[in-house]
């Protein structure tokens, strides 16, 4: 027992971030492989795409939340504003009838300009992050019922707008694979964000930010700037949600949101992004949203109860919050 | 030849502090010139106006002979003055390369970052300074010391001909010091100047040109480094303008001993540290910042493991593996930070004497006894003198000293009858610190063992009657209180590294 865990650790030690997205990768494999042994309409092209197709919403929200999660800082707010954003569109498109461009920039402005001011919360009113987006959080559900009156905002004046998340880009090339928009969108943005990650100055500030913020600015960088930068542009991300789900669902319903942000939160935390800011991978956080897909996804297939599909995710959270935990542990120890 | 840096009439002002009293300081090219002072002196704060990280609230700076503002760390970037904080300021999660040039990332279009050219630049500094180094690898990867050439590479990338260094060598080993020093030796053959903060009188000696002496924020004096003996320095360090105060030592031979440590080990932080201390007696611990004091009691205490060593009780041995085992002996610590460790800022005075006694106050189903707890917190708030409306003030709204007593009650109401007080009078005005001094010597006569850790030596002096100085995780020695001992005297054994303390004990034994 002892010899193995010093094992475990000593192999955690020089890459424990790459151990974790390892780890999530395995555990994806294995409920793929557990599922399509349990039920044999697990793996029908049908179901695989129905997967994908849940996934592109909470997956796009990851995205935003990883940013900022990386940074040390939490957003709360991805949720609410997601359906924030989708009720603009709906005002701008449907209320106002403007053509589908001016609706989609709508949506990802009003999203970067909700993050802009997260960001200018956390960074020039030195309001812990948890609490400046909690407030954001609730303004936004609030707004988004006080914009719509409640009801929801219907498309119906925009025959094309159903098509961003359920037409197929790819289905009219390569008929045999009828991939919807809204999973292009997401793996798109992942590769965007990821390159952002990875080879821009905005990504490098995200983990300098998450390691060491003060000997950031003790460098000169402008640290409050690249904050509100990184707030906003997680944001945006946020406004594109906003569009797949107003699309999917064919209308803007101004009561959705509020739990999105956790799901959100646990698919970045399953996919090995540290929660004390400085690690973490776009990668890993779109294997966390596809492991929270397939779970649930594999759960209803089996026909466990709603009730239950709940309580599972719940145990996946705690677990992999715990790993997260160790993994800290380990670094320090 | 003109001056890299001349600061003068510099004045700080903090809430409540007035760090800097007039400062002044110059650098010439080609030199290392030693900053020194005790700790508060005003040594790094001086620095942190140089580098642009506070604004001073008077005075001149001029580089190269030219009058500067200088604004922010970027300014100071701008000018060419580099620095290496005493707590490194490194990003872990990030590679060499990526720390080095952090905020001035060589770019492509659109924000695109060119990591070849970062590496090679990275890799082009390292060359020059003729250290092997692998700008790949993540900081958190490195020790201490590469850490360290980590940050020096950073500050020569702007180019810098000034460079501040506090307390450099404060985490490194012999060989890794001196691979230090090259570094230093070969930079100022090439013109940079050098400020050196340390503590270590050794290292100045064989590093620096001149010597800087600071005293409570205010300048002392310059001198050549070569030809002062450390006791001038070490006199400028400490003043000798200090009134003496007589200490009334009682006569403990008689007295039992009520704590008894040998051989306390813990890393690099403690080293083999043996001593005792008597009922009655307060064991004054003396030493500069990072000596190991405060990381003796917490191991005492069992709240940081240790590695090594015997603690005896009243003559018995007793196995303390955490702060519940301490307590269950006897030992009260009464922490630096009350803040963080003492207290519980918002409850209520009763409440927090009671605290750690909550076990002696509840009946069979956890109910308190709350009147007998308000008879306790009304008793203690008598015998201690503790200025509070009532029992039921928030703990926050009272002062520093009040604060302080109600830990001191905490304690004694948990029947501890040895206390380690670590920097008792840290916060605490004037007034209220000499009524702390005299309720602990009144504690001390009543038979409680008392342990003091200061970083004022005229504190030290004033309570202890013995008093134990310690350098580098080392037990230097142990002194008399009272007037047999002069401030000088302490100070020798605090900077005493282990090369130069053989010598010292050599020379004690012909006198």
């Amino acid at each position: 027992m002892t010899s193995v865990s010093a094992a475990v650790s000593a192999a955690a030690k020089p890459a424990s971030g790459a151990q974790q997205k390892l780890l999530a990768f395995a555990s994806l494999i294995v409920l793929l492989v557990f599922f399509s042994v349990a039920s044999p309409n697990f793996l029908q092209t049908s179901n695989i795409l129905a997967i994908l197709q849940a996934t592109s919403v909470n997956g796009v929200l990851a995205i935003a939340a990883t940013l900022v999660i990386i940074t040390g800082g939490i957003d709360l707010s991805v949720g609410t504003l997601m359906t924030f954003c989708a009720v603009i569109a709906g005002v701008v498109l449907t209320y106002w009838g403007m053509p589908l461009p001016l609706g989609i920039l709508a949506a990802i402005g009003t999203g970067a300009a909700c993050g802009f001011i997260s960001g200018s919360l956390v960074a020039k009113m030195k309001i812990p992050p948890f609490i400046a987006t909690l407030g954001m959080m609730l303004i936004l559900k609030g707004l988004s019922l006080v914009i719509s009156g409640t009801k929801p905002i219907y498309f119906n004046d925009t025959p094309s707008f159903p098509e961003i998340s359920t037409g197929s880009l790819i289905g009219q090339i390569v008929p045999a694979v009828p991939v919807p928009n809204g999973v292009l969108i997401l793996f798109v943005l992942a590769l965007v964000i990821g390159y952002v990650l990875n080879r821009t100055v905005l990504g490098r500030y995200c983990f300098a930010l998450g390691s060491n913020e003060e000997a950031v600015r003790l460098s000169g960088v402008n640290t409050d700037a690249w904050k509100i930068a990184i707030y906003a542009l997680a944001g945006g991300i946020c406004g594109i949600a906003g569009l797949i789900i107003a699309s999917r669902l064919n209308s803007a319903q101004p009561a959705l949101g509020l739990g999105y942000e956790l799901d959100a939160i646990a698919a970045v935390v399953i996919g090995g992004t540290s929660l004390a800011g400085g690690r973490g991978s776009i990668l890993g956080t779109m294997i966390g949203a596809l492991i929270m897909a397939v779970l649930l996804n594999g759960l209803r297939i089996m026909s466990v109860a709603q009730e239950w599909q709940t309580v599972v995710t719940g145990l996946i959270i705690i677990a992999a919050v715990y790993a997260d935990m160790l993994r800290r542990r380990r670094a320090a120890g | 030849m003109t001056h890299l840096v001349e600061m003068t009439g510099i004045e700080k002002h903090f809430p409540g502090v007035h760090a800097l009293r007039a400062a002044q300081f110059d650098l010439a090219p080609g030199e290392v010139h030693a900053l020194m002072g005790e700790n508060g002196a005003g040594k790094s704060t001086l620095m942190k106006v140089l580098s642009g990280i506070y604004q001073p609230d008077g005075g001149a700076v001029h580089v190269m002979g030219q009058p500067v503002t200088i604004h922010g760390p970027r300014a100071a970037q701008a000018l060419g003055i580099g620095i290496i904080h005493q707590e490194l300021a490194l990003m872990n999660d990030l590679t060499v390369a990526q720390n080095i040039f952090i905020g001035r990332e060589p770019r492509r279009s659109f924000g695109r970052l060119d990591e070849a050219r970062l590496n090679a630049d990275a890799e082009a500094i390292f060359r020059q300074m003729n250290v092997g180094m692998d700008v790949r690898a993540e900081v958190r990867s490195l020790s201490v010391a590469r850490q360290q050439m980590v940050e020096i590479a950073k500050a020569l990338s702007f180019r810098s001909r000034i460079l501040i260094m506090d307390e450099p060598t404060a985490a490194l080993n012999d060989a890794e010091t001196n691979e230090l020093f090259a570094i230093i030796r070969r930079l100022r053959s090439e013109g940079v100047g050098v400020v050196y903060i340390s503590h270590k009188m050794d290292e100045i000696r064989r590093i620096s040109d001149r010597v800087t002496v600071m005293r409570d924020g205010a300048y002392v004096g310059t001198v050549h480094a070569a030809d002062t003996p450390i006791e001038t320095i070490i006199g400028m360090m400490v003043g000798r303008d200090l009134e003496t105060v007589h200490v009334d030592i009682p006569d403990l031979g008689a007295a039992p001993v009520a704590l008894e440590v040998r051989g306390l080990c813990r890393g690099r932080a403690i080293r083999d540290v043996s001593f005792s201390v008597k009922q009655g007696e307060i064991l004054g611990f003396a030493g500069l910042m990072g000596a190991g004091r405060t990381e003796v009691a917490r191991a005492i205490f069992g709240a940081d493991p240790r590695e090594g060593g015997e603690i005896r009780v009243h003559g018995k041995p007793v196995a303390i593996r955490s702060p519940r085992d301490a307590v269950a002996a006897g030992i009260g610590y009464l922490s630096e930070d009350r803040k963080h460790f003492g207290l519980a800022l918002g409850l209520d005075v009763r409440a927090n004497i009671g605290m750690t006694s909550l076990e002696r106050f509840r009946s069979a189903l956890g109910v308190l006894d709350e009147p007998a707890l308000e008879r306790t917190a009304k008793n203690y708030i008598g015998t201690l003198a503790i200025r509070t409306p009532s029992d039921r003030q928030e703990v926050r709204l009272l002062s520093g000293g009040n604060q302080q007593k109600i830990v001191i009650a905490k304690w004694l109401l948990r029947d501890c009858d040895i206390l380690i007080f670590d920097e008792p009078t840290r916060g605490i005005d004037v007034g209220a610190k000499a009524e702390i001094y005299r309720l602990m010597q009144s504690l001390a006569a009543e038979g409680k063992a008392i342990i003091v850790i200061s970083s004022e030596l005229p504190e030290v002096l004033r309570l202890s009657h013995r008093i134990a100085v310690m350098c580098e995780g080392r037990l230097t020695g142990i002194l008399p209180g009272g007037a047999a001992t002069r401030q000088e005297d302490i100070m020798h054994l605090a900077t005493l590294r282990p090369e130069t303390a053989r010598m010292a004990t050599t020379k004690d034994a012909i006198q």
